[in-house]
């Protein structure tokens, strides 16, 4: 099993999400995140006066998968959070030695 | 003269919507904060509402609009004859010479001293002991608003020289944005000023808290007639024109200059505007009372980009609004100034016045400007001496809400949603003596 994480712009949510569902993949965890990569956030302009935001707002997507499955789940995410401009964000993944469902107490694939 | 009672009626709801500015302005400041100073920036404006009525009838308007036996005081300071409205109270039952009881007249000036206090506060945002904020609070309003009031409408030598200033420009707004330029310059900048953008935490908050102020703003303009008469409409209509046209100057300049107009612009742009008619609204055709707008709106919304160039944290841009407002204001009486239906002492340059009124109004906006300056540099660098102004560093970053007052402003987390969450973000657990059986 793995664990694949995106950190995505947050307007590709909805697009990444629907691309998902639609690749079979039945549950994810989402959260707020911010940062930066090689773009090192951007200046904005405000009352006149320009502030550098490093930390740029972003949606962190993680998803438990089957390791057959991982390399296409990953490719699904990266098609649909693509826009080609800077700050499209990136996606990893790592091995997983052990998943429980809480409510059955069920480990390993079948957790998923 | 009778008291009269519509005038009476009038001047009792002008009262009210003059105190209503105040915690109007908390609204105005607190939104511009970050969220975690909100309830501080606030309670400023409410602990000015405490310290300053209390001390207005203790002995402030005594020292404002009383009288001493010296003539030669009496250009600087009132008297002692009033104290505690010594004097005042006969007429909530007899007939006096303004047509209004005298005890509502002092009334209606206290919401003025309250809010100029208040005003002073989006100077020192998030970093202010408030003790010291308090202390300060009632030496100001002591030192510097009560002779500065006299001066301008207690009989002082600004009025005695013919120094127009109908409704407060420069002794609320002149003299507020003196306060909190000498104020921001003792404390200091914030910590992270200029690197990190400290934006407004809620435009929403900004926006009621400018509404609430332009609402009451007509009773602190139309009001300062003392009268339900055809200049308190006069003043009404300018009020409102100068508001508006200011508040559409603003954001102008800043599509033009940032490539928006914000929310935060049309709210400081209002206050701009409302600010810079103040002193003018009895004296102006409503025509000019526009002009007057756009060139307030126009040149506030610059001027709040000043703190950053000389390196001040004034920051609500208080300096900005009312002290470059209040200029605008007072300073174009000497040209625009109309004298038909009050009576003021001479007429602008436009109205064939020539110089002669604009040289007295620049003389009182500057004198109330470098008076209030010194002053307040003076006190507030006692009070830091003997108190400390300023909270601790650490203090600060963590948030001046949870560690001045110990509440935060928004109860939003499930995990800390008692709101008692300690500097370094844990919750502070309740210990209570386990008693052994």
């Amino acid at each position: 099993m793995r664990l694949i994480t995106a950190v995505i712009k947050p307007f590709k949510l909805d697009e990444v999400k629907a691309a998902l569902e639609a690749f079979g993949v039945t549950g994810m965890t989402v959260s707020e995140a911010s940062g930066y990569g090689r773009q090192r956030g951007h200046t904005e302009v405000y009352r006149g006066a320009e502030y550098r935001v490093d930390l740029v707002p972003k949606v962190r997507v993680e998803i438990l998968a089957e390791e057959d499955d991982a390399e296409d789940v990953i490719d699904v995410i990266v098609k649909a959070a693509q826009t080609g401009k800077i700050g499209d964000g990136k996606v990893w993944s790592v091995p997983v030695d052990t998943v429980i469902r809480v409510r059955t107490g069920e480990r390993g694939p079948e957790a998923l | 003269m009778k008291i009269d009672g519509g005038s009476t009626a009038w001047m009792l709801v002008s009262a009210a919507l003059v105190l209503l500015m105040t915690p109007g302005l908390a609204f105005f400041y607190g939104g511009m904060t970050r969220a975690k100073s909100v309830l501080n920036m606030m309670l400023m404006s409410f602990a000015g509402i405490a310290v300053v009525s209390v001390l207005w009838v203790l002995y402030g308007h005594s020292l404002a609009f009383g009288t001493s036996g010296s003539d030669f005081l009496n250009n600087f300071i009132g008297g002692f004859d009033q104290l505690g409205l010594n004097g005042l109270l006969e007429t909530a039952t007899k007939e006096d010479g303004t047509g209004v009881p005298s005890l509502l007249f002092s009334v209606f000036q206290m919401m003025f001293a309250v809010i100029t206090v208040a005003l002073i506060s989006g100077a020192i945002a998030d970093r202010a002991k408030f003790g010291a904020w308090v202390v300060f609070s009632a030496v100001w309003v002591t030192v510097v608003y009560l002779p500065v009031a006299h001066w301008v409408w207690g009989g002082g030598w600004l009025m005695k020289l013919g120094v127009e200033d109908f409704a407060g420009g420069t002794a609320v707004h002149i003299n507020a944005g003196a306060a909190a330029l000498a104020l921001a310059l003792v404390l200091g900048r914030r910590k992270g000023w200029r690197k990190e953008p400290m934006r407004p935490h809620s435009l929403p908050l900004v926006l009621l808290g400018a509404g609430l102020l332009w609402f009451g703003w007509f009773g602190f303009n139309a009001g300062s007639q003392l009268a339900a008469d055809g200049v308190a409409a006069l003043a009404f209509v300018n009020t409102q024109v100068a508001a508006a046209a200011a508040a559409g100057a603003w954001i102008v300049v800043e599509k033009l200059r940032d490539g928006h107009s914000t929310t935060l612009g049309v709210a400081s742009g209002a206050v701009a505007g409302l600010v810079a008619i103040t002193p003018a609204c009895a004296f102006v055709t409503p025509v000019w009372a526009i002009v007057i707008g756009v060139l307030a709106g126009v040149l506030c919304a610059l001027a709040v980009g000043l703190k950053y160039r000389f390196g001040f944290d004034d920051s609500l841009d208080v300096v900005g609004v009312h002290l470059v407002g209040g200029l605008v204001g007072a300073v174009l009486i000497g040209f625009a100034g109309f004298t038909a239906y009050t009576e003021a002492s001479d007429p602008g340059l436009f109205y064939g016045g020539g110089l002669a009124q604009l040289g007295k109004q620049v003389l009182g906006a500057v004198a109330v400007l470098v008076f209030s300056f010194v002053v307040t540099y003076g006190i507030g660098k006692a009070v830091d001496k003997l108190m400390g102004f300023r909270i601790a560093s650490d203090d600060e970053v963590a948030g001046i809400d949870i560690t001045q007052h110990a509440e935060t402003g928004y109860d939003l987390g499930s995990i800390h949603a008692s709101g008692v969450v300690s500097a370094n973000g844990s919750t502070a657990t309740v210990t209570t003596k386990k008693v052994e059986a």
